[in-house]
This record gives C-alpha cells, structure tokens and sequence, in this order.
C-alpha cells in the first residue's frame, strides 16, 4: 500500500496538480478578452501592472484592505489557515527528507514543533471556518454541499499528518491516509474551486487592472483597497 | 414563438413603436404581454458561447462563498440582511443558473431574472473592493441585463429608454431643433443679468465641448444657463455640439449594447465634427461612466479612451477653483453643515473623489464625510436605474434608506449631489423619509458664491 501511494499515486497526483494548474492559467488568461471585459489589457499596459500588483499585494496583507479590517475576526482566521496550510506542507522536515531521498534536494525547514504548530493551526482555523459557515445566516444560506466538502479535503491531510506525527495508534494508517488525503487535495486544487490557489492571483490581478486601467487608474489614484 | 406586440425580443427603432409603448400606461399591456413571452434558449445558449468568456467563468466557479459580499450591498443592508439579497446569491441563482442550464430557462425564471437584475442590484460595484476574489457583481448584473434585454425581459420604462437612443440619440424626445432652440433660448433668458451670454452651438477648435444629460434641455433648461454663466464667468472658450450632446445612456441601464454605441459614437462623431481641445459633461455619473469609461470599448477604440480628453464637471469645477478661473468669495461659503453624496459611476469606477473633496474645500465651511465615503460610499439607493422603474418603486423606497441613515449621520442640511440619479434619489428620500435635508447640484451653489468680475456685470443704464 505504502509502495502505491508513495509511487505511482504520487506521480499522477502531482502530474495532475502541475498539468491541471497549467491548464487552468493559460486558459483564464486565453479566455481574457479587451472587448468584452472592457479592459485594455495590453494597451496601458504599465497602468494595467501597477493597478494589478496593487490589487494583489494590499489584499495579501491582513488588514490591508477595508473588508479585511472590518472584519478582523474572520482575517485572523483567513490568513492563519491559509498561511499555515501553505507553510506547513512545504516547511515540515519530513517532506524535506523525503524530496532529498527521491530528487536530491531539500527545501528550507522549520523546527517540528513549528510544523506541528502550523498543522494545528490548520486543523482550528478549519473548525472555526466551519462554524462561522453554520452560524452565519448569510453564509450558511449561500453555502453548499460542495463547500463542506473542500473544506474538508483541504484540512484532511493536515489532521491525519497531526495524528500520523504523534503516533496515534495505528501510525502507518494514518500515515497512508494523511499521503492519500494530501494527494486528493492536490487533485482537487486545479478540479475544484480550490484552483483559487492560482486563479485568486490572476482574478485580483485582473480586477486591478480594470480599476488601474479604466476605471479611474488612470487618473492617477490608485483604488484604495 | 409568441412575442406581444410591445413586449417582444425586438429593440425599438421606430417612433411609432416608441408611441405605441409611452401610451401603454405604466407598461400595463406591456407587462401582460411580458407573461406570455417565450425565452429562445438557442439564442441564449450561442449568446453565451460567444461571451462568457474565463474572467466570467471563474468568478461564477471559484466563488467561495465566503459571505464578506453581503454587508458591501446596501440592499442587502436595506432589506434586514435578508440572506436572498447576498450578491452571490442573486448572481449565482441568476446568471449562474443561467450557464448551468445551458440557457434553458424558462419564462418564470427570466422574470424573476429581470427583478434580480434591475431591482436587488444596481451595478453600483461596491461588491467589487470587498470580495477578497475581486468577484465585480455589478459588472456581471450588467452582463445579465444584456441577456435578459435579448430575450425582451426588460422593464417597460427601459425597453422606451433604450428606444429614446436608437432614435433620437438622447434619452428622452429631444430633437436637434428643440436642443439647439433651448440653447438659444436660455441665452437669451439670462443675457440681461449676464452680458455677453452666449452659448455657442458647433464652434469648431473650442477649449470645451460641453454635454449635457436630455433631461437638462428637457426638464431644468436652467441647468444648461447656470453651466454658460459658469463658463462666462470663468473666461472658458467654450460649444455645445448641435448633433451628439446628450451624454446619459439608459440603454446601458437596458443591456441594449448596440444602441450604447449609437448613443457614444453620435458624441465622439461631435468630436470629430468641431475638434475641441476636450470635452466636459456635466453633473451626471452616469453619463460620464457610458460616455468616458465604458464607451470607446462599445464604439472599438482600440486605447480604451474618448477621441478627445474627456472630463466630468467636478473636474472641471475643482480645476477651475485651482486656477483662479472661479473665485469664491470666502463670505458667501456654505456655512450649514453638509455633506456629499459620491456617485459610484464617477467616483468608485472612475476614480474623482479628490476632485470632489477639493471643491468641497473650497465653497463649504463645514464639510462632513458621510461614513462609509469616497470609494467606499454606498449607492444612493437609485442608481443603475432604479429611480424610474414604477415596477419596482417599493423596493427603491426600502434601498433608499441605507443614504437615508448615512446623510442622517452627517447631521447635514444639504447634500451636494453632482449627479442627476443620487440627486433624484435625494430628494425621493426626503419626501419619503423627511430627514431635513436640502439637496443640490454644483451649479447653482457655485453661481450663488463666485467672484463676478465687474466687466460681466449688468450695466445700470
């Protein structure tokens, strides 16, 4: 089992995830058009760039946008699951020792304990965005199946990676599960709106540009976030 | 395929069509005929093939529904966070339902498309600055509007709007004689307390091209006289064109996209015709939003930009205040408190707050920032346009009073509202909900504190 999810699993769910994500830019920006979006992309190009990276950048920033800091508690959670969900995958020591093993390089670590705090983090910022999805009206009359469902594939390789690390009884169940759930995710990014992992990027940056370009950029005043 | 003989997917091009509509009352026939109406998926389905492009498609699919839309909209505030006027909601059981079903929808789905999309939005974009994605609703409620107005799934008073234009170039009856004759008339009018008066119809090589909104010619001629005695005063060179005046489009509140560039491109032809160094148009958002930043794209500029330099008047007031072109006498400052009302179309999607602020500075003692304000300010509850669509006149009232509170915050006694749509919305809303409040446009405020040079004024004989 360990030898098929650790080999011919990985292969195709990283060949997914790469191929997919690949995919899915080159079409968002192929699908991009000057007449119907009513955004000269490529004429103004350099009030286009400097609206898009201002749209990307202040938007990175927790609080660096009204909407974020109007609403700090649901920031605070935002970015401490986002953030954790990336760092810890691609920090952890473990993964690094791994990428040594198979490629022969490794990629900068953080200490376990950090890890595993950036796991937990995950796995509670989860929890607490599913309760805000129940308990809000307004987003629980918006939410779907579909959304449960991601998030629940986004924190499952970090639950099962928490407990395959802690030795809960039963590693090498947890273990396999916390490889195989980690590679649903991957698959899931590029086929489910967890592409947002590239297109929030590109959409912000395309909304910058239509405010940078048209819709005042132009006129000299940057659109404050 | 039944069609009614006023409700029907045909756009209006002829007077006798538009005749036929302005004497239905209130759209009475019209709207029966509407329930009859049968949708051509085909022509939806290869609508949609041909222009729900990636940017389209991915705001509809990556939509977390996240919630954080919600309290950017003024009608969902307005309605008491009633979870059915959530932006991704409306859009995702509108136009998303639409791509869904492959343009399979039926007569009871548009209708209730066409109430979504004329009254729980009002492409105001404020949805836009808070959605972390950057999902623009209001660009994508403007997009629905076009499906619905090809389908005929458009209010009574639009379908006529949008008529207006392919006929007469304005949004209102307003022929070239009738322009041309109020301009002569208005001149006249005010030559006495102002000599020297004129207002010059297709002087070619002018500073300034002014535009105007029909319902200025048509309604409040005295808007047109205010704008010459503000230019007189300020030394401008200035014309108004006789064919390509009217700036407003209604067909952009219609979705008709091809009577949006018959509208822009009779104004960029005036542009061609008399060579003004730039063009100014006048206290409507709007207007400038259809004219300035959403038509070359109609007509195929291939910059995105008008022929000519286009500006809005409150670019043209603070600029003049700058210069010294007007001087106002500090005695005659607005000395109650006020507040301003930021039209979305020419603040938030066409980036003028300064301008705004830096008039304020100049003609207002005491000047209150509603709060939100700026890009930021909400819609004043009847834009994209709401205020004139008697269908949906309960649900404009209940929007109105997000503004309503936020004026009332201020503590204001008037608000300066360089736009004809919050302007209306203004004063609907203190006839409704009699907040004390005054409400005006620039023009006369600025006539009413403006230095007049002696060699303009009246000579007693």
């Amino acid at each position: 089992m360990y030898q098929l999810v650790t080999g011919p699993l990985a292969w195709l769910s990283f060949g997914v995830f790469f191929i997919g994500m690949l995919v899915r830019v080159v079409l968002y920006i192929k699908g991009l058009d000057t007449q119907l979006d009513r955004v000269t992309y490529r004429v103004n190009v350099a009030y286009g760039l400097r609206g898009a990276l201002r749209s990307v950048v202040r938007w990175l920033i927790p609080f660096g946008t009204r909407s974020w800091r109007i609403n700090p508690g649901f920031t605070l959670v935002f970015f401490l699951f986002h953030v954790c969900l990336i760092g810890a995958p691609l920090f952890v020591q473990a993964h690094s020792i791994l990428l040594k093993e198979r490629w022969g390089f490794g990629l900068p670590t953080v200490s376990d304990a950090t890890a595993d705090l950036m796991t937990a983090g995950v796995v509670v910022a989860g929890v607490l965005l599913l309760l805000r999805r129940i308990a809000l009206p307004e987003v629980r009359f918006i939410s779907t199946a579909y959304d449960y469902l991601l998030l629940a594939i986004a924190v499952a390789p970090f639950l099962t990676g928490f407990l395959a690390y802690h030795s809960a009884p039963g590693y090498r169940f947890w273990l396999i599960a916390h490889i195989l759930c980690g590679q649903i995710m991957l698959v899931a990014i590029p086929l489910t709106k967890l592409n947002h992992f590239a297109l929030f990027f590109l959409s912000r940056a395309q909304i910058g540009m239509d405010f940078g370009i048209k819709r005042g950029g132009m006129k000299g005043t940057g659109m404050p976030w | 395929m039944p069609e009614g003989t006023l409700c029907n997917k045909r756009p209006v091009n002829t007077k006798e069509e538009l005749q036929a509509l302005l004497a239905d009352k209130s759209g009475k026939t019209y709207y029966e005929e509407m329930n009859r109406l049968e949708v051509d998926p085909k022509v939806l389905q290869a609508t949609l093939r041909r222009t729900f492009r990636s940017r389209f498609r991915t705001w509809l699919d990556m939509c977390a529904h996240c919630g954080l839309c919600a309290e950017s909209c003024f009608l969902y505030l307005a309605n008491k966070r009633d979870p059915r006027q959530v932006p991704s909601y409306k859009i995702q059981s509108t136009l998303g339902e639409i791509v869904r079903r492959k343009g399979r929808v039926d007569n009871t789905f548009m209708q209730a498309a066409m109430e979504t999309a004329w009254a729980k939005c009002t492409c105001c974009n404020r949805c836009a600055l808070y959605c972390p994605f950057g999902i623009d609703m209001g660009v994508m409620f403007s997009y629905l509007r076009g499906l619905c107005f090809s389908q005929g799934f458009v209010p009574w008073e639009l379908k006529i709007g949008s008529g207006m234009h392919r006929i007469y170039r304005a949004q209102m009856d307003v022929t070239v004689e009738d322009w041309v004759e109020t301009c002569s008339w208005m001149a006249e009018e005010y030559e006495d307390d102002w000599p020297g008066l004129a207002i010059p119809v297709d002087k070619e090589g002018a500073d300034i091209m002014y535009t105007v909104n029909a319902r200025e010619p048509k309604h409040y001629p005295e808007d047109l006289a205010e704008a010459a005695i503000l230019f007189h005063i300020a030394g401008e060179d200035w014309t108004v064109p006789s064919e390509g005046w009217e700036e407003t489009s209604l067909a952009m509140f219609a979705g008709d996209w091809e009577a949006c560039r018959l509208q822009v491109e009779s104004v960029y032809g005036a542009m061609a015709r008399l060579k003004p160094r730039r063009m100014v148009v006048t206290e409507c958002g709007h207007a400038y939003r259809a004219t300035v930043i959403e038509g070359p794209y109609w007509a195929g500029i291939k910059t995105g930009k008008p022929p000519v330099e286009s500006i809005h008047y409150v670019e043209w007031v603070a600029e003049a205040l700058r210069t010294g072109k007007l001087k106002v006498d500090p005695a005659r400052k607005i000395k109650e408190p006020v507040t301003y009302q930021d039209s979305c179309n020419y603040i938030r999607n066409a980036g003028l707050s300064k301008c705004a602020r830096q008039i304020m500075g100049y003609i207002a003692e005491d000047f209150r920032e509603m709060k939100p304000t700026r890009e930021h300010n909400f819609c004043c509850g009847g834009g994209g346009g709401f205020n004139g669509l008697g269908r949906f006149r309960e649900q404009r009232n209940i929007g109105l009073k997000v503004k309503m509170e936020q004026i009332r915050a201020t503590g204001a006694k008037l608000v300066v509202s360089p736009c004809h749509n919050c302007w209306d919305a203004i004063r609907d809303l203190e006839e409704i909900y009699e907040v004390g409040v005054k409400w005006s446009f620039l023009k006369p405020l600025l006539i009413s504190m403006v230095e007049v040079p002696e060699h303009l004024t009246p000579k007693d004989e």
